[in-house]
């Protein structure tokens, strides 16, 4: 008798579900029911939980914001309102297909995202099949948009941003030894770390690299490690969970040297972390607060009025960096969207190379393959007293 | 020795703090042969309460309501979860208890929007630096083994020197003849669940004032280390786990500070199946015949 | 017409029905469709899941290691089917990796290039399959003396280091350490999945009516007697080991054409538990049970539950309380009432041809696969 009723408790369940699902495949296009204008659907591919989970809700915030700021399109001399169509990829490759199928089902005329690298290539197949073009925000591995025709990206690479570092590293810190953290399984960390340590070599250094198993809580062995090594600076390119770990153990056993990091780093939670201690930290990133004042004062009213929004921004105002690149990705799109002049993806994947916007982040071009024509980065220091970042320079590699 | 003291002085504090949870295994496992995987969980929530009460209201009042409100969720979890199923097959146990875990974990998630909890008020004093032997660490380093032994002698006077302890180690060694001498069994247990989570409480407030965050997957790894830890000091024997879990923190770090850093969670489980196969019965552990 | 033959021809018949199904959502939608791209998804939880049924429910051995023979499947199919050409941007930090050819294009050479793909893509399977079989051998020596909750911790933790070797650097040259594995040849379509997995677990299901499987029953049920029966207790549970873990490994090289990149990082205990959980949904002890968890477990939390996360669900909205990670809450709750009050769960040991005999017709439901 038990069997029967869960038989038909599971059943009841499929069936109403089944019955749900079915009319969520609506395409591109349609009128929506509040306003008379069509609707153009944008596709947010992002991690909102997991690790890259905070990362990944600032990304959509700058997404959100600017579809606030600008909640219509003109295509073809009609006015198209836009729709965010939010998908959570939970952070791993392994929910990757699965989230971008459903973006795909939603009927979505191109796609944001993602905040890591390894899920935007688990995505970048099913875009590519459906021929549905995808702009990466803040995935900064070569690999993204290499093998893959419809994925473009705003940010600069992993190979330029390792260089950046090593270059800053070893001749404004004047260091000749550095110390590498990277995460066991993690294709972003080790990546950095490679082009980190082929760039400080080739100038002339010498780098202790070491890896921590996921999940690791405790980094007093490795900072002990990199003091053991001499190691002037610590380069750790890991997400922020760890990174605030790296600076609270680094402060604890007294670390002289300097602490790098990556665009993973320009978090307000990190600044948390390093404020009221004795640390210097060092971030390149992709935009440094106050470079546009309008955007600053806009989005810091807007996030101040929205609960939620101040929530997933980690509870104050301050601006991530990836908050801007959300906000630049989903301009890029709105060009290409009117250079389209359709909300067909086929069209506006053809329209896409050839769009030049003039973001908060600086100009947004794309080369051959897809990637930003982007050639500096800003290198940031954390200010532990004040909490905040103060900008440093803006460093280029020629 | 001033390069090595760093690490062993980190992983005696690592190691008190898998002891905490490594009792709570052991105790469980002793009386119902249960392997508890929600335990590690209910860790992580201690964390997480700790972290949503320290900042809503004064520390007076939150670290108490941090064990009460574990206390009641491993007794709730051994009622909801655990009791109905004590005439069942034990695997079957052992699924309710990783699906109580995935639960936990879900519902986390859930409330935590799947974002890592900062912990914005640590505890005072514990959490202060201090200078030791030429190094640096916060108090809760020396504290947490101190602590820790203190709460494991009052635990073994409580089991050898109490009825509700005579009642525990009779439910332990012998389950039904236990019941048959009038043992109230269902209390025994709530009991063993209480003092576990109790510890789990202490264990996570210690671990969580080390670090800036909780994450719904920080209870996850300290849980299956405690559990080697209780393997390998003998399963059931509370002085076997608090040895295994000192044991096994040291050697983590050492092996941290040989360069082996990719291998030091490798070696926690190597080191599990070795002692399965050659020791079973762990460093302390009874010998029983039928349990391996 | 005899009850055997009734039953015999009914379940072809739903095979055959199901296995249409597929061709026509093959034919009627692209490849990246989300019911295609959830088919394929419980296609490969099917295989994996039946196979931990295999040891777990009718072997009686409570192995938590799933998740490891998975990444050993994964992995060689990933390292040996990256074209060539493919292989210097795949291993960009370790020269091109240490492999230099790809099974595919070998056989490509010999059958033609859509047979020789196909062939070459079969035999890396293969090869992922007796890997994790190899290994099954060698793990099972020590391991298998243990009883149910130290066999499941220690298989468990045995998992853990073989992932932490998959990614160590110095490997790198063969995993690409901590990256990702990919641009390898994959299946657009669902059929390919659906025929693959109805395939082996077609030979789980005949070797379960063997001989063997009798005995790993009678291992179940009473292990002493099985013993005084005159079975041999460590040369059957080591074959069962072996079986499921080579399957397991096929599961997790057609996971890794599910997936589209490879990396070690998805191959947790966590997977092994959602395996596990769905074992239990269907019945353990009941093969048709598992892919019917399966295929509704994979179902409801990749596609119809979503509604739970993003704040509207059957239409009623509450963005409140519909908001990330909801639809995980409402599928582990209704886990936790399969394991308290239903524990035999949807099939109990019940069979697709058992369901002739009481209440006969209805049951197409049986899950949109297979």
């Amino acid at each position: 008798m038990k069997r029967l009723f869960a038989f038909v408790l599971a059943l009841a369940m499929a069936m109403s579900l089944m019955a749900c699902g079915g009319d969520k495949s609506t395409s591109a296009g349609e009128t929506s029911g509040d306003s008379a204008n069509k609707v153009v659907k944008i596709g947010v591919y992002e991690p909102q939980t997991g690790d890259n989970g905070g990362g990944g809700k600032k990304e959509i915030l700058g997404m959100q914001y600017a579809n606030y700021v600008q909640p219509t399109v003109e295509i073809g001399g009609e006015t198209y309102d836009v729709k965010l169509e939010i998908v959570d990829n939970r952070t791993t490759p392994e929910n990757g297909p699965s989230a971008a199928s459903e973006l795909v089902n939603r009927g979505v005329s191109v796609v944001l995202g993602s905040y890591g690298s390894g899920v935007s290539m688990a995505g970048g197949a099913i875009f590519a099949e459906a021929g549905i073009p995808a702009i990466g925000v803040t995935c900064t591995n070569p690999q993204v948009t290499a093998d893959c025709d419809v994925y473009f990206r705003i940010c600069f690479l992993d190979p330029f941003q390792g260089t950046v570092l090593a270059n800053y590293a070893y001749n404004e810190l004047g260091v000749t030894t550095a110390y590498t953290l990277a995460m066991l399984g993690s294709d972003y960390d080790q990546g950095l770390v490679y082009y980190f340590t082929q760039a400080f070599e080739a100038l002339g250094g010498t780098v202790k690299s070491e890896d921590f198993p996921e999940g690791s809580a405790n980094f007093v062995s490795y900072i002990n490690n990199a003091k053991a090594e001499g190691a002037g600076v610590i380069f750790a390119p890991v997400s922020i969970n760890y990174a605030q770990l790296i600076v609270e153990a680094a402060d604890a056993q007294g670390f002289e040297g300097a602490l790098l990091g990556s665009d993973t780093w320009d978090d307000n939670m990190v600044i948390e972390s390093a404020k009221g201690r004795d640390v210097d930290v060092f971030v390149t990133t992709f935009y440094q607060e106050g470079g546009n004042a309008d955007f600053d004062a806009g989005i810091k009213e807007w996030i101040n009025a929205n609960a939620d929004a101040k929530t997933n921004n980690g509870g104050n105002d301050m601006i991530s960096a990836v908050t801007a690149m959300g906000y630049d990705a989903y301009f890029t799109a709105l060009e290409a969207i009117k250079a389209a002049g359709s909300t067909d993806p086929k069209a506006v994947l053809e329209a896409l190379p050839g769009v030049s916007y003039e973001g908060v982040s600086g100009l947004i071009e794309f080369d051959d393959i897809g990637d930003a024509k982007r050639d500096s980065a800003f290198i940031k220091t954390a200010n532990t007293e004040a909490g905040a970042w103060d900008f440093v320079k803006v460093q280029t590699v020629g | 020795m001033q390069q090595i003291l760093p690490y062993i002085i980190n992983g005696i504090s690592v190691g008190g703090q898998y002891a905490l949870i490594a009792i709570g295994y052991t105790l469980v496992y002793g009386i119902l042969r249960l392997i508890n995987f929600a335990h590690g969980d209910v860790f992580m929530v201690a964390g997480l309460v700790m972290v949503y009460s320290t900042t809503a209201m004064p520390m007076y009042v939150a670290l108490p309501l941090v064990l009460v409100a574990t206390v009641l969720l491993g007794f709730v979890i051994e009622r909801a979860a655990y009791k109905p199923l004590r005439s069942a097959p034990r695997m079957s146990v052992m699924i309710s208890a990783i699906g109580v875990s995935y639960l936990i974990q879900n519902l986390s998630f859930y409330i935590t929007g799947g974002v890592p909890q900062p912990v914005t008020t640590p505890i005072p004093w514990i959490s202060e630096n201090v200078a030791l032997l030429g190094t640096s660490t916060k108090r809760v380093t020396l504290v947490t083994p101190v602590l820790t032994i203190a709460l494991v002698i009052a635990l073994v006077y409580l089991i050898n020197h109490t009825k509700i302890g005579m009642a525990m180690r009779a439910a332990a060694k012998d389950f039904e003849t236990a019941q048959l001498m009038g043992v109230k069994i269902n209390a025994v247990i709530s009991m063993t669940f209480v003092i576990g989570s109790f510890l789990a409480a202490v264990g996570s407030m210690l671990y969580f004032t080390n670090y800036p965050s909780v994450a719904i997957t920080s209870g996850g790894m300290p849980g299956l280390k405690a559990f080697v830890a209780a393997v390998f000091g003998g399963i059931g024997s509370i002085p076997g786990a608090v040895v295994g879990a000192f044991i096994i923190g040291l050697c983590e770090e050492i092996i941290k500070g040989l360069g082996y850093t990719t291998f030091s969670d490798a070696f926690t489980f190597a080191l599990l199946i070795v002692v399965l196969c050659v020791k079973p019965t762990g460093l302390f552990g009874e010998k029983v015949t039928d349990k391996v | 017409m005899t009850s055997t033959k009734k039953k015999t021809i009914f379940t072809a018949a739903v095979l055959l029905i199901l296995l249409a199904a597929c061709v026509v959502v093959d034919l009627t939608l692209p490849g990246y469709h989300i019911v295609v791209t959830v088919i394929k998804k419980a296609t490969v939880y099917s295989l994996v899941a039946v196979s931990m049924n295999l040891l777990n429910g009718f072997t009686g051995l409570f192995s938590l290691g799933q998740a490891g023979f998975m990444l050993l499947g994964a992995y060689a199919y990933g390292v040996l089917t990256i074209p060539v050409a493919k292989r210097a941007s795949v291993y960009q930090y370790f020269d091109g990796g240490a492999i230099k050819f790809s099974l595919p294009e070998i056989f490509s050479g010999a059958l033609g290039d859509t047979v020789g793909t196909v062939a070459g893509m079969l035999a890396a399977l293969l090869v992922g399959g007796i890997l994790a079989a190899l290994m099954a051998y060698l793990i099972g020596l020590p391991v298998l003396r243990l009883k149910s909750d130290y066999l499941a911790i220690a298989t468990l933790g045995f998992a853990e280091i073989l992932r932490a070797f998959f990614q160590w650097n110095t490997l790198g040259p063969i995993t690409n350490g901590s990256n990702l594995l990919k641009s390898y040849p994959t299946f657009s379509h669902a059929t390919p999945y659906v025929i693959l997995a109805g395939l082996m677990i077609a030979f789980i299901v005949l070797l379960i009516n063997s001989t063997y499987g009798r005995a790993f029953k009678a291992i179940r049920d009473d292990e002493v007697a099985a013993e005084a029966m005159g079975i041999n207790l460590s040369k059957h549970k080591r074959m069962a080991f072996i079986i499921s873990s080579f399957f397991a490994g096929i599961g997790g090289g057609m996971m890794a054409m599910y997936m589209g990149t490879i990396a070690a990082a998805p191959f947790k205990s966590t997977l092994t538990y959602e395996i596990l959980l769905i074992v239990v949904i269907g019945g353990i002890g009941s093969i048709t049970g598992s892919i019917l968890a399966s295929f509704l477990y994979i179902f409801s939390s990749e596609w119809l539950l979503r509604g739970l996360d993003s704040g509207k669900f059957l239409g009623i909205s509450a963005p409140a309380i519909f908001k990330n990670g909801f639809r995980m809450v409402v599928l582990s709750v209704v886990i936790m009432c399969i394991v308290l009050f239903f524990r035999r769960g949807l099939m109990g040991d019940k069979e697709l041809p058992d369901l002739l005999d009481r209440r006969p017709k209805k049951r197409k439901k049986e899950a949109a696969g297979k």
